[in-house]
């Protein structure tokens, strides 16, 4: 299998930002088709037949969360694009945000018109400076097109598009949290239920998606949710982009169908290890999943269910590689220092269990661990994740666990004899 | 020093303020908007901009300065004319990320998070910038430079310090 490029489709020719060439290559077509062909249950249908997981790193259904919008409710009601991408390893919403801006705005306007919502806002992180350039630049394009504001295309339907510039959290990208932060306030996650379809930004019902997950929604109208479905596995439709980075020859965005070999992915399109260098480790969906070791790689498929087999999760399709040299420890003391200075501190196990992780893994690092201190990472994690508002406990937790279990000899080594 | 925003500012706060509802709700969500135009006017945040900013979106100053400490990007001490902000997370960090920040550390003679003299550059150590494919990262004001190596970073400072 090779690329098989569906949202990345001639994302290479500098005019792929423009709203002209967008257009010349047949988009904004499956709006004019949703708009004037589709009523909003016929597209909920497809969505749900496509199997379109949600591709910020959860993986819920999109076409399932469409369902929960009462579309009928009285008053406004809102739609966020989460354009927020602060996992440590994920870099392919920058790429359409800043190269094919078009195919998320169109993603967007047809789950407005699905879901009956007022007016979005994409949320995108503060240091994107030049992808909100160009997100502001396009958004303008399509409101002198008459593809957002009142009456779009002749429709009836009415959507407002705006942007957001965030401030710098890794927590923001928690959708509650970046909801907060849309308000005008400090990015704290909050307590659910009740869930953002009930109450959400400025307590109204609110859907929440990635970038990636709306810039599947074209491509889904164009040729219905079966042939998107059909694209990838039985449980993970369509195609998926994955950002491949660290140790290895040609690190980029790729996209392939859901199922596709690992092997296929690293060694044929991104060129293997770097350098000729043996391979270590892969993380595989940005930096609080699992890590998996060589053998466990044997047979993998580039999809939730087979990347789950293994032990790990696909989470955003962050693939991080590392080759012999990796100091394990090193790297995952950086981690926890990453975790450490993110926690948002509303919880005290977060607060407080971050901290102290950080101070295990800095003592370990600096030669004076103990081994207690491997099992003292088991034991608190089971006093963490469960106990906490939001999935950042259990995303510290799992690189901890997952590092020392794995690679356990190198962390006996550096509580030895320390750090040579 | 009181602060106040420019004519432009002004302007552009106006525009933002089509973006969001009327009522108090909507002007809160302008507290990190308008704390954005000021810091590109002023540089960082002061209690002069909390209190201004607070003024403009009807909110209280203690809700405004906790907003602006909560993200890390709002300068809550004057910065150099260029921020220099190395990623030394995962992916920066096997590709050389560590050695770039030390490097420039070491040639304008300051710490990380500390500033120069002449206030011409200052050094931030940042987390995850959303570009690992091309890895090492160093954002430069609002720019980033990509594919960063030790010549890049040396003729960069060299052409910043003239
Ligand atoms: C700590 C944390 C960080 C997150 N960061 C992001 C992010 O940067 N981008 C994103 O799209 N989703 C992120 N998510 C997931 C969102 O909460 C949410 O599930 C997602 O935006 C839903 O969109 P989707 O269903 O289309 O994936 C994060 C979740 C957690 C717990
Ligand atoms: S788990 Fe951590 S990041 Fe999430 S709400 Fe609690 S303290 Fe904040
Ligand atoms: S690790 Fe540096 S940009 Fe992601």
């Amino acid at each position: 299998m090779p690329e098989k490029r569906i949202i990345l489709d001639k994302i290479e020719d500098k005019h792929s930002p423009n709203i002209d060439f967008y257009r010349g290559n047949g988009g904004y077509e499956a709006l004019k088709k949703a708009l004037t062909q589709m009523s909003p249950s016929q597209i909920l249908d497809e969505m749900k037949a496509s199997n379109l997981r949600g591709r910020g790193g959860a993986g819920f259904p999109v076409g399932v969360k469409w369902s929960f919008i009462n579309r009928t409710f009285p008053g406004p009601k809102y739609l966020i694009c989460n354009a927020d991408e602060g996992e440590p390893g994920t870099f392919k919403d920058r790429e359409i945000l800043q190269k094919k801006p078009h195919i998320m705005i169109e993603g967007m306007i047809i789950g407005a018109y699905v879901m009956g919502l007022d007016a979005g806002y994409i949320y995108i992180r503060g240091e994107f400076y030049e992808p909100i350039q160009a997100v502001d630049k396009a958004i303008r394009e399509a409101y002198d097109a008459g593809i957002l504001g009142k009456d779009i295309m002749g429709s009836g339907f009415s959507f407002d598009l705006y942007t957001y510039r965030g401030a710098g959290a890794y927590i923001c990208g928690e959708e509650s949290s970046l909801i907060n932060s849309l308000e005008g306030k400090r990015g704290l996650p909050r307590l659910r239920p009740p869930f953002p379809a009930q109450v959400g930004l400025y307590g109204r019902p609110s859907t929440v998606n990635n970038v990636e997950s709306f810039s599947a929604v074209p491509s889904i109208i164009n040729n219905g949710g079966k042939w998107y479905a059909g694209l990838g596995t039985p449980k993970s439709g369509g195609t998926k982009l994955f950002s491949i980075s660290g140790h290895v020859n040609r690190p980029g965005v790729y996209e392939i169908p859901m199922g596709t070999p690992w092997t296929e992915l690293f060694n044929d399109m991104a060129g293997g290890v770097k350098d000729g260098k043996k391979l270590k480790a892969v993380i595989p969906g940005g930096s609080s999943t699992p890590v998996l070791r060589p053998e466990e790689l044997d047979g993998m498929t580039m999809d939730y269910e087979s990347v789950q087999s293994k032990g790990s999760m696909l989470g955003s399709g962050a693939v991080i590689v590392l080759d012999e040299t990796t100091d394990m420890v090193k790297l995952l003391y950086r981690i926890l220092h990453f975790y450490a200075h993110e926690s948002c501190g509303q919880c005290t196990p977060c607060r407080e269990g971050c901290d102290w992780y950080y101070d295990i893994i800095s003592r370990i690092r600096h030669g004076k661990g103990r081994l207690e201190d491997l099992d003292l990472f088991e034991r608190l994690a089971k006093n963490i994740g469960p106990n906490t508002i939001c999935a950042f406990g259990d995303a510290f937790t799992t690189p901890a666990l997952s590092f020392t279990r794995k690679f356990r000899d190198e962390f006996v080594e550096y509580i030895k004899n320390g750090n040579k | 020093m009181s602060f106040a925003y420019t004519d432009v500012s002004m302007k552009e706060f106006q525009e933002l303020q089509k973006n969001f509802p009327g009522d108090a709700k909507g002007k809160m969500s302008l507290v990190i908007p308008a704390l954005w135009l000021s810091q590109r006017q002023n540089g960082w945040i002061n209690g002069d901009v909390v209190e201004y900013v607070a003024g403009l979106t009807g909110t209280e100053p203690l809700h405004v300065w906790g907003v602006a400490t909560f993200y890390s990007m709002f300068n809550k001490e004057p910065v150099g004319k260029t921020l220099l902000q190395f990623c030394t997370n995962i992916s920066c960090g096997l590709l050389g990320g560590n050695e770039l920040i030390q490097h420039a550390c070491s040639r304008l003679g300051i710490e990380k998070g500390g500033t120069t003299q002449d206030k011409k550059f200052t050094i931030f150590e940042v987390e995850c910038l959303g570009a690992c494919g091309t890895a090492p990262v160093v954002q430069v004001n609002d720019t980033y430079h990509e594919n960063m190596t030790m010549e890049k970073l040396d003729s960069l400072i060299d052409q910043m310090s003239s």
